[in-house]
């Protein structure tokens, strides 16, 4: 696959770890942000092709992760209303809230619609103008300028059967919570590249200046990762604490604006809940005044209790890089993919899941 | 969930030594035959999908686990559940499909039973097939060995990838076609060159991953895989990178996994030229499935937990 193979190719792969075995000299705590590229870095054994010297800790870029149980709960209640057809991404179907996953109503009979689009869920609203049509519109900066197009194209058309329920949060508010805790250990990040492909990285640059810490703007691949987990130890190793831009054939310092255009028209930044971290001020996006009526919550107003995550599950503290999923008590025994007891169990993205999915014993 | 299901209702109301030996199909003798006896049924939707119908699968799907005892299949029967209101025409069309796969599979069609449901009680047609077949080589997880080759018998993926992609609506520039085929030709042409195979495992649902972990832990014995060595179509490997899946995990309708003496490999890859030495079975009493990633990482191939279901981002 051209554009793949040659991020893959273990020629180059090889070389790279040669090149960190060399640069790295001292002990160093990394943090990938995104989910996807904990998956990579656990699918690919990559960890086993590292120095001991490098911990990778798994950062809280898994959306299925970090959305609320309590939001979950809310998508739930909605789904199962006889006139919803709920539409949604596929892996947060599997998600338990405090009682259900959107699969467990789906198998009691409510019309759950996995998409691959947000502008799918449009065209069903389309279809079916005598039922109300909601989109559960999470992720993270990559996923809000196609969530916030399927929202302005249904204002345009004037589909009014289409609501979403909103739970899209931010990047950098997050690393600045996780840099701003006490118990951090994290010395080097490399940061979510499809996010930046439509943010930029200025705010990163920020975020570097004011903690001092080199941030690597890293893609997704095998290659990617390792070249990027290379810039960051040469930066540590030589004391640097800049940004660096590792994923230059997608990343612009200044992004995709017509992206951030779309984002802005449509949605604002406002304070949200993370699960297991909790609330992090100016790190959530919703829906701006003229969009509200779209709001789902308004539309389908649902009480839902305040939920406590079960006491054993550290996905709080994992999601924050403190502890690593094999830390937990609870981890491979109590809490599996069948029986998660966190997000961080359920998605393929999570690290708990990863860790359970491909770590090596 | 069907596992689960097995194992609390009816492995404790059916257990015997021929059902406890969990195998795609039960081995006994009458009057010094050896004979194979299996079935299953088919449920798939859509009805007709880029390579194949519902029809060539309840054919393949029976045949297959036949040949998967190292048995040649000879007979099979089949029931059909139709639903009110389906189109005599379509009928046609399946029961056609599953004539030319009997053909090529040189089994027949020996007896057979039709109900008609309610219109709304059935996805539009459901197929049972049962097989007999005759054993011809004794094959079983007990048979693997230290050492031993792991033969994947051609590409993967191909029939996941067309059945998610029809029923989601999803259309690649290229169709990808399913796999599903009778096995036994190719087991067949193993035996008939003398080839001692060890255990055979039809890569059906849960693709390679949960054959080998089954196989694992059935015999407790460690397995190494090397991703680099397991085929896989460009577009099948396209379409699953575009779709979040793992081609290791989704289904095959066409496709098994042989283990043979180390020494014997090179003679199963000459007369399979699709085949391909994807690994060895090792000397350590665990039942874990070791992954070489494509770029040299090492890894556990675990088995999933529930379906597959495409990423966020």
């Amino acid at each position: 696959m051209k554009h793949l193979d040659e991020y893959r190719d273990p020629e180059r792969a090889g070389k790279l770890a040669a090149a960190i075995r060399q640069s790295c000299a001292r002990p160093w705590t990394l943090m990938e942000i995104c989910g996807g590229q904990t998956h990579t870095i656990m699918k690919s054994g990559l960890q086993t092709m590292l120095p001991d010297l490098i911990s990778l800790v798994h950062g809280p870029g898994c959306p299925v992760c970090v959305t609320p149980i309590e939001l979950i709960d809310k998508a739930v209640a909605i789904a199962a209303r006889p006139e919803v057809i709920f539409t949604s991404f596929g892996d947060m179907l599997r998600v338990p809230g405090s009682h259900k996953s959107l699969q467990d109503v789906k198998a009691e009979g409510a019309d759950i619609r996995m998409v691959y689009s947000p502008l799918d869920a449009v065209k069903i609203a389309q279809a079916n103008p005598s039922r109300q049509i909601v989109f559960f519109a999470v992720g993270f900066e990559t996923t809000a300028p196609a969530n916030a197009m399927a929202v302005w194209t249904a204002e345009k058309q004037g589909v009014e059967n289409f609501s979403v329920l909103v739970a899209h949060v931010l990047v950098p508010p997050a690393m600045e919570a996780i840099l701003s805790s006490p118990a951090c250990r994290i010395q080097g990040f490399l940061a979510p590249g499809h996010v930046c492909a439509i943010t930029g990285f200025r705010d990163y640059e920020t975020l570097a200046a004011k903690f001092r810490v080199p941030i690597v703007v890293t893609g997704f691949e095998p290659v990617d990762i390792l070249e990027g987990v290379l810039m960051c130890v040469e930066h540590l190793e030589s004391g640097r604490f800049d940004v660096e831009n590792q994923y230059g054939r997608i990343v612009r310092r200044d992004g995709n604006v017509p992206a951030q255009d779309t984002v802005a028209e449509v949605f604002e930044v406002t304070e949200r809940a993370w699960r297991g971290i909790g609330e992090i001020p100016q790190s959530g996006l919703q829906l701006r005044a003229p969009y509200a009526h779209r709001n789902a919550e308004r539309r389908f107003p649902t009480q839902v209790g305040r939920v406590s995550e079960p006491s054993v599950c550290i996905s709080g503290l994992v999601l924050q890089g403190v502890k690593k999923p094999v830390d937990c008590p609870a981890f491979g025994t109590r809490c599996t993919p069948d029986h998660p007891l966190g997000a961080p169990m359920v998605s393929s993205e999570g690290a708990c899941a990863a860790y359970y999915l491909y770590a090596k014993a | 969930m069907s596992q689960r299901l097995i194992e609390s209702v009816f492995m404790p109301l059916f257990s015997n030594d021929m059902l406890d030996a969990r195998h795609d199909g039960a081995v006994f003798t009458v009057d010094e035959a050896n004979l194979a006896f299996t079935t299953d049924s088919y449920v798939v939707r859509p009805l007709i999908f880029p390579g194949g119908t519902i029809g060539d699968l309840a054919v393949n799907g029976t045949v297959n686990d036949l040949a998967m005892c190292g048995a040649q299949p000879l007979y099979l029967s089949c029931g059909f559940i139709l639903e009110e209101g389906l189109e005599i025409e379509f009928l046609r069309t399946i029961a056609e499909s599953m004539k030319a796969a009997a053909d090529r599979a040189g089994v027949k069609l020996v007896t057979g039973d039709t109900k008609v449901v309610d219109h709304g009680k059935a996805d539009g047609l459901y197929i049972n097939t049962a097989g007999i077949g005759r054993v011809c080589h004794r094959v079983g997880a007990d048979r693997i060995q230290p050492g031993d080759a792991i033969i994947v018998s051609g590409d993967l993926g191909a029939h996941g990838v067309a059945i998610l992609s029809t029923r989601e609506g999803l259309q690649f520039e290229s169709a990808i076609q399913s796999d599903t085929a009778p096995l036994w030709c190719e087991v067949d042409a193993l035996l008939d060159a003398g080839i001692d195979i060890h255990c055979l495992r039809d890569l059906t649902r849960g693709g390679l991953t949960s054959a080998l972990n089954e196989l694992a832990q059935s015999r407790r014995l460690a397995m190494h895989v090397d991703e680099a060595r397991i085929p896989v179509a460009d577009t099948v490997r396209s379409a699953c990178e575009l779709l979040g899946l793992d081609p290791l995990y989704v289904a095959n309708e066409g496709r098994f996994v042989a283990f043979v003496a180390p020494n014997e490999a090179p003679r199963v890859l000459e007369i399979l030229p699709q085949a391909s030495l994807a690994g060895t079975v090792l000397d350590e009493p665990k039942p874990t499935v070791y992954l070489r990633s494509r770029i040299g990482g090492e890894r556990i191939l675990h088995m999933i937990s529930g379906e597959q279901l495409p990423r966020i981002c």
